[in-house]
């Protein structure tokens, strides 16, 4: 059931996500950049609120007042600061939901990264009661609204002695003591999301806390322009006699509250209790099967940390070193991080092919997959491939060249494969060009092969391409799963590609070009790397 | 596609995007209830007596307590259910025995309850039990209202020194 909902919101997934991809590119897709989006949002609500506090009155009398004035009289900064203030904070909704959608869609939840999902529901429940008690304190019909709906649902809970809607009915019970406890409210719980915030990316490596520069300034202009055309209005004075039962209701915030009146006040806060035990649990419905974790041979280890740079879920840490070799440090790995992705295998300066040891070892390797059994699955697959000319496809598990069959070596990220291999492959004539397949590239799986894989092949990351390989004949394929049939057309362009360029060995004047381009995301080749 | 088309092209997805959002921060419109209704609310806390009288302790109870903890009467601590009953246009709103909050059963009853009623004249009546008596009430008011649209008509209480409210 669950695999079901994964499977069909990840197809739909795909569907939005190319367009957006080609026109914005993997580097400032939106979609690619949620998180990172959310944070920004974040801050401009901060910022605005701050902003506007300073013209706001936290007393009951004068509330509505204050809010009119800066909205009204001061429209050109405090009110377009309170529709900044209102839509960024609607923004910060729709990112943090589709944040959570994808990240359930592509399977980002489960395994080691049980612990940014659990805690990434407490962030919904804070969002949403920052969001409330903001709108309380505009005092209009919408906050009236609010407030007895509010205080109607935590009066069902066995929890307080006197109802707390109460307060609502009559303007004799309304006092400003209640009104700056939810200014208080309204400022601590925003810190307290912070503080969860900050603790939701402790597991991440390189967490992507700020959009780009370029997506960060459109959505400021965005936002500007959007505040100017459709400003943020109270919808009059609260008024206690009076029933809030007209209201222009904001759909990101406040969704539940006309349920209370559908299915009842029990009934929302089961569903609602629900929804946070189903989110709770859904990393071990079922729990990801895991591969057993990379393990460090100190023999080939030199402690030269790039395995523990490389690692995009911090499963490795440099200590000191316990086996008395002269050097200061040693790789260590903490299983319960490691989700085998063998980022680190790639890294590791020891991880070379041509070593003729009689059993191949490397510094830091998968039991499951070790370097020694890709060495062996290369030569294997490269002995089946005939016609010419050779092509070799080293796909990553969850891209568009995991269902390739012919000469394919399958890995669990592509960023495993070290350069050395490339260069084994190429150097031992086993193939004459090398098809590097993985996720689409605004959607890696492992969060940061595509980019290290990029880098190593042309020469920018250490462990380096060598200068001695021929990067031309190295094609860097980024399909998603679904995306079959862009994959075997782009390895068919780089066939006919390879066997240009060895019809020009003869004819060295005329030198073949690969028709795919980074504008339309296809495959990248030769030298062209992800955003560059 | 040239840079600066492409770039436009970005912009004018997300000012869409945004523009969506801004619409639905207050629209579509969001309505309660019917147009034309009001909104009656019964709602007060009020404790009822406890439930049984005190009682004087006979000597030979009083000299069994520890010496810091005698006393003259011993008065139970949980209280009695309210009982209430509202009738609005001769039908019945709402019957309920209000059982006391605490743990101990010795808070007071509390009731929050709204009704949406049609616009119009209605005879209001409202009756409460907090005492140990079966049958009669110990206040009680009726009434002939007048609800206009989007009203909220609330029906209190308060012991002393008034009973119901009517506001």
């Amino acid at each position: 059931m669950i695999a079901l909902a994964r499977a069909i919101l990840r197809r739909g997934f795909e569907l939005i996500e190319r367009p957006f991809e080609r026109l914005f590119g993997p580097a400032l897709n939106p979609l690619a950049q949620l998180g990172a989006l959310g944070f920004f949002f974040f801050w401009i609500v901060a910022v605005s609120g701050i902003y506007l506090f300073i013209f706001f009155n936290t007393g009951i009398e004068r509330a509505y007042e204050s809010v009119e004035h800066l909205t009204r009289d001061y429209w050109f900064h405090a009110g377009v600061m309170r529709s900044f203030h209102r839509y960024a904070s609607d923004l910060l909704v729709v990112m943090i939901v589709v944040h959570l959608l994808r990240e359930f869609a592509y399977d980002h939840y489960r395994g080691v990264r049980w612990f940014s999902w659990l805690t990434g529901l407490p962030i919904i429940w804070l969002l949403y009661i920052s969001g409330i008690t903001g709108y309380w304190l505009v005092w209009d019909k919408l906050a009236h609204f609010v407030a007895i709906t509010t205080a109607e649902l935590l009066d069902w809970l066995p929890i307080f002695g006197e109802p707390i809607a109460r307060n609502f009915i009559s303007t004799g019970t309304l006092t400003s003591r209640f009104f700056t406890l939810m200014v208080f409210m309204h400022v601590a719980v925003p810190l307290f999301l912070l503080f969860i915030m900050w603790v939701h990316i402790l597991r991440i490596s390189r967490p992507k806390v700020n959009p780009p520069r370029m997506l960060a300034a459109m959505s400021l202009v965005a936002l500007a322009g959007v505040s100017l055309w459709n400003p943020a209005l109270s919808q009059g004075h609260a008024d206690l006699t009076t029933a809030p039962v007209e209201v222009g209701l904001d759909w990101f915030y406040l969704p539940v509250y006309p349920l209370t009146n559908i299915w009842g006040r029990g009934a929302v806060w089961g569903f609602l209790g629900a929804f946070s035990l189903m989110i709770g649990l859904m990393p071990w419905l079922p729990p990801l099967r895991r591969a057993k974790p990379a393990e460090v041979d100190l023999a080939h280890c030199n402690g030269c940390a790039r395995c523990a740079e490389d690692c995009p879920y911090e499963a490795i840490r440099m200590v000191a070193r316990t086996d008395g070799m002269p050097f200061p440090t040693e790789a260590q790995v903490n299983p319960s991080l490691c989700v085998s992705c063998g980022i680190c295998v790639g890294a590791c300066p020891s991880s070379t092919p041509f070593r003729r040891s009689a059993e191949l070892r490397t510094g830091i390797d998968l039991p499951d997959r070790s370097l020694r059994m890709l060495r062996e699955r290369v030569i294997a697959a490269a002995a089946m491939a005939q016609s010419a000319p050779r092509l070799l496809v080293l796909a990553c598990d969850h891209g568009g060249g995991a269902a390739h069959d012919a000469g394919t070596v399958g890995l669990p990220c592509v960023a495993m494969a070290p350069p050395s291999l490339i260069d084994f492959i190429l150097s031992r004539n086993l193939a004459d060009g090398v098809v590097v397949a993985g996720c689409a590239e605004s959607a890696c799986y492992h969060r940061l092969g595509i980019a290290w894989a990029n880098q190593r092949f042309n020469r920018r990351r250490d462990p380096y391409l060598r200068t001695r390989v021929p990067r031309e004949r190295i094609a860097t394929i980024w399909t998603s799963a679904l995306e079959t049939k862009r994959f075997e057309d782009e390895v068919a362009a780089f066939r006919r590609f390879v066997s240009a360029l060895s019809a020009t060995r003869s004819t060295p004047s005329a030198t073949p070009t690969m028709a795919a381009s980074a504008d339309t995301g296809r495959s990248r080749h030769p030298g062209e790397e992800v955003g560059s | 596609m040239s840079k600066a088309l492409r770039t436009c092209g970005q912009f004018i997805v997300i000012v869409a995007l945004f523009a969506s959002v801004a619409a639905l921060a207050d629209w579509p419109v969001y309505r309660q209830t019917p147009r034309g209704t009001a909104i009656v609310i019964l709602t007060f806390v009020h404790g009822a007596d406890r439930r049984a009288e005190c009682r004087r302790l006979t000597p030979e109870e009083i000299a069994k307590l520890p010496l810091n903890m005698r006393r003259v009467q011993d008065c139970p601590r949980g209280r009695r259910p309210v009982y209430v009953e509202l009738d609005i246009g001769n039908e019945v709103a709402y019957r309920a025995s209000l059982a006391p909050t605490g743990i101990a059963g010795d808070g007071p009853s509390r009731v929050y309850q709204r009704f949406a009623l049609p616009a119009g004249q209605y005879d209001v009546a409202v009756r409460m039990r907090d005492t140990t008596r079966h049958e009669g009430f110990d206040y009680e008011r009726e009434e002939k209202i007048t609800l206009k649209p989007d009203q909220m008509f609330v029906i209190d209480f308060r012991a002393e020194p008034a009973g119901f409210l009517f506001r």
